[in-house]
């Protein structure tokens, strides 16, 4: 079966993002944003001002830090750009969507459908994932200007805010819907049902430390 | 004596090369593996990465924007001579790290584990790792540059005598399974496994079982290499692929080193090398010539040796 392609811009419409089907490959057009930890402490935490009119210019967070370098002039020199897991990111994301009117989150390894439900749906949000995910030269492609970088001194080159403008860069998976469904929870599933004749015969840890077994009370040494 | 400026412009070299340009062997693997590949998301997925490793030569920028943490393997004969010794070795590496990371650019990963404390040029306490080998024979230094990403593709379980085979397939799927849900680790991957040893070494042999060892190689103790084939076949049929979707390619090989080990234990390591598999290498002669390749040549008989002494000749006369 081929993929569906998407143009996208970065400030879609609920139109848009409501067309948007699980498993449909995504190029995006406009400003995206990297805010990762950093970022967020920063805003959230610490409530610094954050330095971009959101969501009008950009509702798109990348979960990002660029392979980049900051010249002695002042300009950027950005090569490659790859994705870094997002699972951690779950305890600002509310709060960060609903402060910044985000509707794209893009990162790597997607989000739960439990977290998909209760702040995506309602937030008329979706979740791209990277490709591969070490797309990092394709993606570079995209990235038509470097337009500024933010709080790089306090948080360092990684952590910073970089805004980036970006001409069909991608691809993307879209991996969650306005349903709040799991592009990688539906293929986990699929894949589980083969795992018990695959461990038939094998021989579990003999330990039985508590995270080889979840259950306490079967731990070897208690 | 070996020049170190010359050790220093080709360790910069070397960091390019690895951060650009996908080595063959795995190129070749992941390729056999994209035509194989029949799940509709992740064989989407494979040919991706085929067109960015093409991406990243044609446009000289990193295939992967988070570049690892580069790490330096040294391996020196029993007559090599540096200029500046030991010393000026580490530091022309320290520099080229730090030159590099700028230049091409890599992203500066290496932060302090408690202060988070970035000096942007992947340069800090014990980054980038040098670590050694050497060889009887040989006046050459041969340079290794491994910069292997993933947070996600590393774990260790102790196993005991009686767990057998059984127990090793076990933990190896145990690992797989969990680093390839949603394709954490980036698969496929060169996975190394290490066996035996004490429970550093373990993790040791196993990370350059995945990173020193390439595609297509196998274990000199014929049995060791066809738990390799088992092993790969095995990661191969757990029916997930590329990102974690339905698909049958998990391992682009499956690499096995071992150690001996303390009488009542078998520790294993596995270790996911990822989809960026950098690593670069090069031999420096004393005259000044240079020699770039991609497969570091790591296990040799004299680094597998088990006995006191090392007799080169009683080896070459059998
Ligand atoms: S694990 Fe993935 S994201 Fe990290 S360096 Fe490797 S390919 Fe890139």
């Amino acid at each position: 079966m081929k993929l569906r392609q998407i143009e996208l811009s970065t400030t879609p419409s609920a139109e848009d993002i409501a067309s948007l089907r699980l498993g449909d490959v995504v190029y995006l057009n406009g400003l995206v944003y990297t805010a990762r930890e950093g970022v967020y402490m920063r805003a959230l935490e610490q409530r610094a001002n954050i330095p971009l009119e959101l969501p009008a210019e950009s509702a798109a967070n990348f979960h990002c830090s660029p392979a980049a370098t900051i010249r002695k002039d002042g300009s950027f020199d950005l090569g490659a750009v790859t994705a870094t897991a997002s699972f951690r990111f779950a305890k600002w994301l509310p709060e960060w969507m609903a402060k910044t009117g985000a509707k794209l989150i893009i990162g790597k390894g997607g989000m739960s459908s439990k977290d998909y439900k209760s702040y995506f749906v309602p937030n008329g949000a979706v979740y791209l994932s990277t490709v591969g995910y070490g797309t990092g030269a394709l993606l570079g492609r995209g990235v038509e200007n470097v337009e500024a970088v933010h709080w790089h001194e306090e948080l360092g080159i990684a952590q910073a805010m970089w805004v980036i403008r970006c001409s069909r860069m991608g691809p993307f998976l879209v991996a969650s819907d306005l349903n709040g469904e799991c592009l990688f929870e539906r293929e986990n599933a699929k894949i589980a049902g083969n795992l018990e004749r695959l461990y038939a015969g094998t021989k579990p840890a003999t330990l039985k430390r508590f995270g080889e077994t979840d259950d306490r009370t079967d731990e070897v040494i208690g | 004596m070996i020049s170190i400026d010359l050790i220093e412009a080709t360790a910069k070299e070397l960091m390019a090369k690895a951060a650009i340009e996908i080595p063959d062997d795995y190129l070749d693997g992941l390729k056999q593996a994209a035509s194989t590949e029949d799940g509709d998301l992740s064989s989407y997925v494979l040919q991706a990465m085929l067109e960015n490793y093409e991406a990243a030569k044609q446009d000289r920028r990193a295939m992967c924007g988070d570049t690892g943490t580069p790490r330096w393997y040294v391996k020196m004969g029993n007559g090599t001579m540096i200029e500046g010794g030991p010393i000026a070795l580490e530091a022309a590496l320290r520099r080229a790290t730090a030159q590099s990371t700028y230049e091409l650019p890599l992203r500066p990963n290496r932060v302090h584990p408690l202060w988070r404390t970035d000096h942007n040029n992947n340069i800090g306490i014990g980054a980038p790792e040098i670590e050694y080998g050497y060889e009887p024979g040989g006046e050459w230094i041969d340079l290794i540059t491994v910069h292997k990403g993933g947070l996600f593709g590393t774990d260790y379980r102790m196993l005991f005598p009686s767990d057998g085979i059984e127990g090793i397939k076990r933990f190896y799927l145990d690992c797989l399974v969990a680093f390839g849900k949603r394709g954490l680790a980036c698969q496929p991957a060169i996975i190394g496994i290490g066996i035996g040893g004490c429970k550093d070494t373990c993790m040791v042999l196993g990370k350059r079982a995945a990173c020193l060892r390439i595609v297509g190689s196998r274990n000199s103790d014929p049995k060791i290499a066809s738990l390799e084939d088992e092993l790969k076949e095995l990661g191969n049929s757990i029916g997930m692929g590329a990102m974690g979707f339905v698909g049958k390619n998990m391992v682009i090989d499956a690499n096995i080193e071992v150690g001996y080990c303390h009488t009542g234990g078998m520790q294993m390591s596995v270790h996911a090398f990822c989809l960026s598999s950098r690593r670069a290498v090069a031999r420096v002669f004393p005259d000044g010539r240079v020699e770039y390749r991609t497969d570091p040549e790591w296990f040799t008989d004299y680094q597998r040796r088990e006995t006191v002494e090392w007799e080169p000749m009683l080896e070459a006369a059998e």
